[in-house]
């Protein structure tokens, strides 16, 4: 009974909350006035005079696109260079050392692609000055990145045959002043009030009440903490993410943190309908998504709760915490998944076959369900392109999307956005299980290996972060490669949809007539579903087949390894 | 193309400024001010002297105390961890058959026994400072032996532990659990 209450407390507050954010982020990226503009309007002026920004000044894509990747390739070198040299800058109270070549530069791509893959346990392996000033930053910045490309794409989409696409760095600015930090400093304290420690002081020692020495790790958590979760980041300031008490203290800073994982993807398929004058639409998404999502956590709660007869228990709690129990951490694992958030309140890589599956599965589909802050949707509009495109040779028509012309051009990169990250994922993936350097990090033996290196790739291919963690990661082989994985799912996806938003920004809009495919029923909500489930997963299911579901079937039959 | 390329540069300056120094140091601000204790870690005492934090388990080994939940890093806090034993891992099979052989004979139960499962496995933190009250309630017998507690004690003890019981957060949030350095430190001082 308490199980479906939570469910319902959850999806309703998703639900009600979404069309409130979403007007709200409207007003912000459409320059309009809103409630924060006499609170923050000076500092968004400030920021344009000192950076030399001329916020009226346009960008055609080319242009808009140029300055993401310089924009994101300066944030790379700075968080690179502060993991290299921590050690001799200040706010180090831990005395961490600074971090070797490969897992920086890992770390760096990881938080510039909002994937924050973790190959490191933040507590022994950071200084507070690089959990702020470089993984919180990029935290921001890695998701007002994700934004300003969806805006651009928007733009693209109602412009009529105008090249121009607004400008990056206002974007930017607004995305992070006017939604990702106000949020976050009202989530901020509400997360030190569960408990969530906040402080610059060392660590603490105490002593047991058996008289053992105990060190409590301390640090500026809840401001990380808050960001990491509204900005689909999800790289924990502690190595076990938010199954720490300190990252996640109670069922309500539960409840909250797993609210926030959706929050802003969600609002933004609202926002959506608003910007192409059809909120209609913006639901259809937003219905297509949340069906996904509810499919995939109805399979993984009926795997959690059912009987292991190979560990001869019923209802694991390996990996899991008590006060969370198993539906939390489901909801947890399943919005994570979807989402490109990555964080973890249990260790995926317990659970049961089937749920691990969904987790997998999840991130296959090219994290478009609810999936990033923006690059959720702007990923879901390339499966929107291909499904106008299939529906269009079904019928023999030429495809258009919101009364532009979809052709050859948009088609292509629309494909090459959905398969980029699907190639990486298997290749890397072949390559692991073939070499003796991606077999030597394993901690699970039979399927379930396999698994925790198909985990990998697909978490960073979709810019998840998320990880089957048993596996060890932190090695010259897995830092390099995951690395790669990382920046093709991420510019492997930016560029061609930066490319369709300038196409479709120069094309004309033509009246709707009675032979036009509407784009805003039920018929369409089922159609982008089927693509959606049958590109990720015919794609994958001989991968799957031979990592959880094989793993399903021998734990059925009382197998372990 | 060049001026863009220095604005990219001025923003990362700005936003570095503003995300990373002077969003951290307000919510630390407010935090110290509004939350100080929960800022600080949550840190319980006895007396003057901390003996840890209220959010993060710690090893009981004693038969005089209530045991946390099995912890594959034993507690340790840098970092902590998880087994990561899959669903199909033999190494987690046969340490669910030891602890729970171990639950029994140490608390001297009836063979048949169900040991709730949270005994059974390692947390995901390697920290949980909680566990399920039934796991609490088959301790009692051990920690009265153990303590050579009267029958009056013994039912002190029980009343103990009842009103340790915490109930789902705003009544359907999360699950009852009962924290075990609270209760363990409420426990040293019955008389």
């Amino acid at each position: 009974m308490n199980t479906f209450i939570q469910l319902a407390l959850f999806f309703g507050a998703l639900i009600l909350l979404t069309p409130v954010l979403g007007k709200y982020i409207k007003k912000v990226i459409g320059g309009e006035k809103h409630l924060l503009t006499p609170v923050f309007g000076w500092l968004e002026r400030l920021i344009y005079r000192f950076c030399g920004v001329d916020p009226q000044q346009e960008m055609n894509w080319k242009q808009y696109l140029f300055a993401l990747l310089w924009f994101n390739f300066f944030g790379f070198v700075v968080v690179f260079a502060l993991q290299m040299t921590q050690a001799w800058l200040p706010l180090n109270p831990a005395k961490v050392p600074n971090t070797s070549w490969h897992l920086a530069l890992n770390t760096a791509i990881s938080f510039v692609t909002n994937t924050n893959w973790q190959s490191y346990s933040g507590e022994t392996t950071m200084s507070y000055l690089t959990q702020m000033a470089a993984l919180g930053v990029q935290n921001f910045l890695s998701a007002a990145t994700g934004l300003a490309v969806l805006i651009a794409l928007m733009k693209g989409l109602i412009k009529n045959t105008k090249q121009q696409l607004g400008n990056f760095w206002v974007d930017l600015t607004r995305s992070v002043i006017y939604i990702l930090l106000p949020v976050s400093i009202l989530f901020a304290v509400v997360l030190v009030n569960q408990g969530v420690v906040q402080t610059f002081s060392s660590y603490t020692d105490t002593t047991t009440l058996e008289g053992v020495k105990q060190v409590i790790p301390l640090g500026p958590a809840a401001s990380q903490i808050a960001i990491k979760q509204l900005g689909t980041n999800g790289g924990g300031f502690f190595g076990v993410n938010s199954a720490h008490p300190f990252e996640n203290p109670t069922p309500f800073s539960n409840f909250l943190e797993m609210l926030a994982i959706l929050l802003i993807p969600a609002a933004l398929t609202y926002t959506y309908g608003l910007f192409i004058g059809s909120k209609k639409q913006g639901w259809t998404l937003f219905g297509a998504m949340l069906i996904v999502l509810c499919i995939g956590l109805g399979v993984s709660l009926y795997a959690e709760y059912a009987a292991n007869p190979a560990l001869h228990i019923t209802g694991s709690m390996e990996g899991k915490e008590t006060r969370f129990g198993i539906v939390n951490s489901i909801i947890w694992s399943t919005s994570t998944t979807v989402a490109s958030n990555g964080s973890v309140n249990a260790m995926h890589d317990s659970l049961s076959p089937l749920a691990g599956l969904v987790a997998m599965f999840n991130m296959m589909l090219g994290e478009v369900v609810f999936g990033g802050v923006g690059s959720g949707l702007y990923g879901m509009i390339a499966f929107v392109i291909l499904t106008v495109f299939i529906a269009g040779l079904m019928v023999g028509r030429t495809p258009e999307y919101l009364g532009k012309k979809i052709e050859s051009f948009e088609v292509r990169m629309a494909l090459i956005a959905v398969l980029a990250p699907a190639v990486c994922i298997l290749a890397f993936t072949a390559i692991a299980v073939s070499t003796h350097a991606g077999l030597a990090g394993l901690n699970n033996k039979g399927p379930h290996g396999l698994s925790e290196i198909l985990y990998a790739f697909t978490s960073a291919c979709g810019n998840n972060g998320s990880a089957f963690a048993g596996l060890t990661t932190n090695t010259p082989f897995y830092n390099v490669l995951l690395s790669i994985c990382m920046l093709v799912g991420r510019f492997g996806v930016i560029i061609p949809m930066m490319a369709i938003a300038g196409s479709m920004a120069g094309k004309k809009v033509t009246p709707v007539s009675s032979g036009t495919f509407h784009t805003d029923n039920g018929m369409f909500l089922i159609l982008l579903i089927g693509v959606i489930i049958i590109v990720g997963g015919l794609t994958f299911f001989p991968a799957l087949s031979l990592g959880p579901i094989l793993e399903h079937l021998l734990m059925q039959a009382g197998m372990t390894f | 193309m060049k001026k863009s390329i220095l604005s990219g540069l001025k923003i990362l300056l700005a936003f570095t400024l503003l995300t990373g120094m002077v969003y951290p140091l307000i919510i630390t601000g407010i935090a110290q001010a509004v939350f100080p204790r929960q800022s600080n870690g949550s840190l319980v005492s006895i007396g003057q002297k901390a003996c840890g934090s209220e959010l993060l388990g710690q090893e009981f080994k004693s038969d005089r105390y209530f045991w946390s939940r099995p912890s594959s890093c034993n507690y340790a806090t840098l970092p902590s961890g998880a087994s990561n034993w899959g669903p199909t891992s033999d190494t987690l099979r046969k340490a669910i058959e030891m602890r729970k052989a171990d639950f029994i004979r140490s608390n001297r139960l009836p063979l048949n026994t169900v040991v709730p499962v949270e005994m059974l496995t390692a947390s995901g933190s390697g920290l949980d400072p909680h566990i399920s009250p039934e796991s609490a309630e088959l301790q009692i017998g051990r920690i009265t032996t153990a303590r050579h507690f009267t029958t009056a004690q013994s039912q002190q003890l029980r009343r103990l532990v009842a009103c340790h019981i915490e109930q789902p957060q705003f009544g359907c949030l999360g699950e009852k659990r009962i924290n075990v350095l609270q209760l363990n430190r409420d426990l040293d001082l019955l008389r």
